[in-house]
């Protein structure tokens, strides 16, 4: 019993990222609306930054910005005591491609409401099968 | 790290997401997904990840509500699902 | 449908939770993650490039040639959405209101105009009055957004932020003018010319500084070879890299936010909006 209340104390992070990242996929396929499913997109894509970052995190360091920047010559820099800069950076790049993707994604929706005067994916393979 | 916070945070974060993709007009999803976005920064901030944080709150909660609340303005705000 | 995308939903997230059993302990300094090259990165950033904030100098310094793509996507979706929605057509009916009586007249015939002055004013679909405590808010906050979004992407070496961010928040100042005027205010001042311009000089800009790396005998994106162009001390030459290339990164992003804004929000006339 204690054992898995380590395990539990050890990893219940991850468990939560996994959930959160099923909830956005579960959002992708099975709602109606476009914008919802846009949503859900949106909502994975989060998620996967979340746990990205959640694996450069080290106990007991700081954020990964030189805390002595003048005299860094003399006492030596340890890498434990600064968090893992290179996760952060990669996502930030996917950040910047979420918002742009988010952003087309949004126009495309205008579009296609002004073509077909709904947004609801029955009605618009409805009136697709009828052209 | 305080892990009672992290638990909090997380916790809202999962309820959010879930309101967001349940409500029924679409002016509540986009309110409560600027929300979702700001609990995330929060829980990059808590992890040490400033840059992530401060770009996710600049795009997030800033320009991604706009586009949002833009596009339902032209198209339809009532959903059926 | 529902049923099915729940069966699939479960079996996947079962899959990946029991693939957490394998990961190390959440916090642990020995993960894999944060061994090998990002220990390099910490101990050896301030030596190489005289940079603190480690985040900055690996986006656009160690990893830069992630930073210019991506500048390029971003690019890419401000065009997509340009080419999608732009609608070049123009007004076919207007609507003017006399301003000391209040009456509307619409004006169906595309020839006749009649002068906007003290006497008539544009009017959009639907009038409303203008509010005065909006305006005059949003008109004096303006200048110290902006002034703030340049502190952000030039103190990026040294506080989280960058040029990405300061971008951002710039765009987002001259949104914020569409919302609390009229959209016709925004156009009028910053052309969609003008912006357009912005977007391919920011993505220039980068892949400028990077190219001429290469005449001054280096590799492409090698900053260090830059050092005969610069007047002053040649140990900062790659932090003055860092910077210019951030200021490109800037200007495109902000240039793409304004144009995919105006494009949504009026459909590609850029005639009225929110």
């Amino acid at each position: 019993m204690s054992d898995l209340l380590t395990l539990i104390v050890a990893k219940y992070n991850y468990w939560l990222y996994v959930i959160l990242m099923m909830i956005g996929l579960y959002g992708m396929i099975a709602k109606n609306n476009l914008i919802k499913k846009i949503v859900g997109m949106n909502i994975f894509q989060t998620a996967i930054i979340l746990f990205y970052v959640s694996i450069g995190y080290k106990k007991d360091a700081t954020i990964p910005i030189l805390v002595s920047a003048h005299d860094a010559h003399g006492a030596a820099i340890r890498a434990a005591d600064y968090i893992n800069p290179l996760t952060s950076c990669l996502m930030l790049t996917a950040i910047v491609v979420s918002v742009a993707t988010f952003g087309y994604a949004m126009a495309l929706a205008v579009r296609i409401y002004q073509r077909y005067q709904t947004l609801e994916e029955d009605e618009l393979r409805m009136r697709l099968s009828e052209e | 790290m305080h892990w009672p916070i992290d638990i909090i945070v997380l916790t809202l974060v999962i309820f959010c997401a879930i309101a967001a993709l349940s409500v029924r007009d679409l002016l509540g999803t986009a309110i409560l997904f600027g929300a979702y976005s700001f609990l995330m920064c929060l829980l990059w901030t808590i992890m040490g990840a400033v840059d992530v944080a401060f770009t996710e709150a600049s795009v997030g909660a800033g320009v991604s509500t706009v586009f949002f609340v833009a596009a339902i303005f032209r198209t339809s705000r009532r959903t059926k699902d | 449908m529902r049923f099915l995308a729940f069966i699939i939903v479960s079996l996947t997230g079962a899959l990946l939770l029991y693939g957490t059993g394998e990961f190390p302990d959440w916090g642990d300094p020995k993960s894999p993650a944060s061994l090998h090259v990002s220990d390099y990165y910490i101990e050896k950033t301030f030596e190489d490039t005289g940079v603190p904030n480690f985040v900055t100098a690996v986006v656009t310094d160690y990893r830069g040639f992630d930073t210019m793509f991506e500048t390029a996507v971003i690019f890419t979706a401000g065009l997509g959405c340009f080419l999608l929605l732009r609608d070049f057509r123009g007004k076919k009916e207007r609507f003017y209101r006399h301003t000391p009586t209040g009456v509307i007249l619409h004006v169906k015939d595309d020839k006749k105009t009649l002068t906007v002055g003290n006497e008539f004013e544009y009017m959009d679909k639907e009038w409303v009055p203008p509010d005065l405590i909006n305006k005059t808010v949003c008109r004096i906050l303006i200048p110290f957004i902006q002034i703030y979004a340049l502190y952000v992407v030039a103190h990026g070496d040294y506080s989280p932020g960058g040029g990405f961010q300061g971008g951002v928040i710039f765009g987002s100042s001259l949104i914020l003018l569409a919302i609390s005027y009229n959209l016709k205010t925004l156009v009028k001042r910053v052309k969609e010319k003008l912006l357009g311009i912005f977007a391919a000089v920011g993505v220039l800009i980068y892949a400028g500084i990077a190219a001429i790396c290469m005449p001054m005998g280096g590799a492409f994106l090698d900053y260090g070879k830059l050092a005969p162009l610069v007047p002053g001390d040649p140990h900062h030459i790659r932090a003055l890299g860092m910077l210019g290339v951030e200021i490109g990164v800037g200007i495109a992003v902000m240039a793409v936010m304004v144009i995919i804004y105006i494009n949504i929000v009026s459909e590609g006339k850029h005639d009225e909006g929110l």
